[in-house]
């Protein structure tokens, strides 16, 4: 990693994010593929979120989409975790509670392939300041 | 085309449910079934006004819908693409918002460029490259920050007395020792953002003339505590940590010191000798840490929550971030939402937000639709927030007035079934474990105070009893050495301000009426239900249940050993307690 020398130096790097020229990943810009967020703070894999990530991380693969999975930090739903967000390109990210392998699997065949939407939406209840 | 159909709890009781499989109906009927979806989604937070409807992907809020809507609902916007104007909903006003959890679900915490994509680190270069300490200051107490670990010190001011004591070194402390039972703020802000957190103490590193930093960390906090140092070795790897930052001349590096987990040593005083390898024992201010901390030196101690806003105040100017709370309230506030209500999770509301909206339309109400009790805030050291307080703005202020705090954001809620003498003892049994046992009132008198509520819970207690409590623990909070025994008291004074009919219950009719205290409690058969198939009598072991067969039974209470094999037993929910 080389050090960031200045403010302007610093400034540059997160225009540079923002633009997504380091996120090129798979020969392609991140906005192009399907994003997965997973909330992995402590609470989240108490209830079984790293096993989701794993799944929906190997299940993207082998069913050949063109994913990034992450790691999060805690969304606030604790009532309803493991849960994740799901961006598709072009489109708003959606919240899923509750999901378990199962609900994983019915994501990515349902909603991530064919753009239909299934139960256990979580309605982002917050705003964020930029 | 899809339509989102609120599934939760407040709406399931309004016949989301019906309504759900109403719209199925009204779509195969015009054969959309296919093209449009139906699906059932978790709370919205806004259950007053439920069931809600939301059609995607034009976002159209349709509130109170009920089943016979749905035919307009399918027949206007589904066909015609008009609104159903009568059950439109515009006025859609989050009542959340996020400044401190900023980043937490929408950043990888192990990436730092993702951190500085979200302006992660300018706040700092801004500060180092443009602003002198005395500026950064000003602009701090303008903005109105105050701590966020519990007593509300404006953060501003904490800076500028470190920042003019001067000494050859001074230090930075980042107090993450969480310990509130139920708490879990600090936790999720240094999992989800730590970088947050190393930003904003390199500002005040900056402010106060400080080249080091210390994070005080409970080692019961193993992930966030992984996530830290991965966050500092990143930091130190772009040299937004160690020599000469950005540029700037200034030298800022920062390193983990582990706590054993006692709650005593959230106080500022205890932490620095905890830090320091001594016991966690608090000592009296003055001098406060701002002249002699860690090591003896000047040293800043704040809360990572209080932290965590930093940055973003920079960035965003005092004047923004004032505008936002109340009038001696400045931002937003985290807190833990636990205990018998729908949505328990993390949420950031801004200062003012009422109880109400809490508890009723971000939390999705209590559980199982039963009444609202009480709200505990402040945890150990706090107090609780009944009915009279559900549209009081919280507040620092409001909450002290109303015989709570604030405290680090720990919110418990409780309902018709919780019995308060019982809260209030388990409150006490924490702080009489956590006490370090330093000074006399916290030590002898808390053992004293839960002994107390003991007997009254066991059905013991005497009228006397009462003034007791009440002396002995305005007498704890006015002579304990910290604030830990300046609290302790608070649970207990405050169940009894609130709730004295049910001090009253226990000590003078013997009974516990949300039926917790199982010593107050008898066995009783309800005559109506009772078929007198004798299973009851056969499973006493003492055999204190008589009756004729097909003739309601008797449960004599003198005999009575209150096992609860009857209860057990009865098929036809006749024997209750009582």
């Amino acid at each position: 990693m080389k050090k960031i020398k200045s403010l302007a130096d610093l400034l540059r790097i997160r225009d540079e994010q923002l633009t997504g020229l380091q996120a090129r990943e798979k020969g392609e810009v991140a906005e192009d593929l399907v994003q997965v967020k997973v909330a992995m703070a402590t609470c989240g894999i108490a209830s079984g979120a790293k096993e989701t990530m794993e799944f929906m991380t190997e299940a993207l693969e082998k069913r050949g989409v063109d994913a990034i999975v992450t790691k999060v930090g805690c969304m606030g739903y604790c009532y309803a975790e493991p849960t994740i967000e799901v961006k598709l390109p072009g489109s708003e990210p959606v919240v899923f509670g509750g999901v378990s392998k199962e609900k994983a699997d019915e994501i990515i065949e349902k909603y991530i392939k064919g753009g239909e939407l299934v139960d256990g939406i979580i309605p982002v209840n917050y705003e964020t300041v930029d | 085309m899809h339509l989102l159909v609120c599934g939760g709890t407040g709406c399931k009781s309004q016949e989301s449910d019906q309504l759900k499989e109403k719209l199925k109906k009204e779509l195969s009927k015009q054969g959309l079934e296919d093209t449009v979806q139906v699906i059932m989604t978790g709370c919205f937070g806004f259950c007053e006004k439920g069931p809600i409807v939301k059609v995607m992907p034009d976002n159209t809020f349709y509130i109170q819908v009920k089943p016979e809507d749905a035919e307009d609902i399918v027949e206007e916007h589904v066909i015609k693409g008009r609104r159903v104007e009568r059950l439109l909903y515009t006025d859609f006003n989050k009542k959340q918002l996020r400044i401190a959890l900023r980043n937490c679900g929408v950043i990888d915490p192990e990436i730092i460029d993702e951190y500085i994509a979200r302006d992660g680190y300018s706040a700092l270069g801004e500060v180092l490259t443009n602003q002198s300490p005395e500026e950064t200051i000003e602009l701090m107490k303008a903005s109105g920050l105050r701590g966020r670990g519990g007593a509300g010190f404006p953060a501003g001011l904490k800076w500028d007395f470190a920042r003019k004591n001067e000494a050859d070194q001074k230090y930075v402390v980042c107090n993450a020792d969480e310990g509130d039972p139920g708490a879990f703020m600090d936790r999720s802000i240094l999992e989800g953002d730590p970088h947050s957190v190393l930003e904003a103490m390199a500002i005040v590193g900056h402010c106060i003339g400080a080249d080091m930093g210390y994070i005080y960390i409970r080692a019961e906090y193993p992930l966030a505590i992984a996530r830290l140092k991965i966050a500092i070795a990143q930091a130190r790897e772009y040299g937004l940590l160690g020599k000469d930052i950005l540029g700037s001349g200034f030298n800022f590096d920062i390193d983990l010191k582990y706590g054993a987990g006692a709650f005593v040593c959230g106080e500022e005083t205890a932490l620095i000798h905890s830090m320091e390898g001594d016991r966690g024992e608090p000592t009296l201010k003055p001098p406060f840490p701002a002249e002699s901390g860690y090591m003896g030196k000047p040293t800043n101690v704040n809360n990572v929550e209080t932290l965590a806003n930093v940055p973003v105040i920079i960035l965003k100017g005092a004047d923004w971030f004032s505008s936002i709370g109340t009038e001696s309230s400045k931002g937003t506030k985290v807190f833990a939402l636990a205990g018998k209500i729908n949505n328990v999770g993390l949420i950031e509301v801004p200062m003012g937000t009422t109880l109400r909206e809490v508890i009723f339309e971000i939390g999705g109400g209590i559980v199982n639709g039963k009444k609202f009790k009480a709200a505990q805030t402040g945890g150990p050291s706090g107090g609780c927030l009944t009915e009279k307080h559900l549209d009081t703005p919280i507040d620092y202020e409001n909450l002290v007035a109303n015989g709570s705090m604030m405290g680090s954001g720990g919110m418990i809620v409780m309902d018709e079934d919780d019995c308060m003498v019982s809260i209030a003892r388990f409150y006490l049994d924490f702080t009489v474990e956590e006490s370090c046992g330093k000074c006399a009132p916290c030590r002898i008198g808390n053992k004293r105070l839960h002994e107390l509520l003991q007997r009254i819970c066991e059905g013991k207690g005497e009228e006397s009893d009462l003034v007791r409590l009440r002396n002995l623990g305005e007498v704890i909070k006015d002579t304990s050495l910290c604030g830990l025994g300046q609290s302790s008291p608070n649970p207990v004074l405050s169940t009894m301000e609130n709730f004295p009919e049910e001090y009253q219950s226990h000590v003078v009719d013997k009974k516990c009426t949300s039926g917790v205290c199982t010593d107050l409690l008898e066995y009783f058969i309800v005559e109506e239900n009772c078929i007198g198939c004798t299973a009851c009598a056969r499973a006493c072991p003492v055999g204190c249940i008589s009756g004729e067969r097909k003739e309601p039974h008797l449960i004599n209470p003198d005999t009575c050993i209150k096992c609860g094999a009857c209860m057990e037993k009865c098929k036809f929910d006749a024997v209750i307690l009582k």
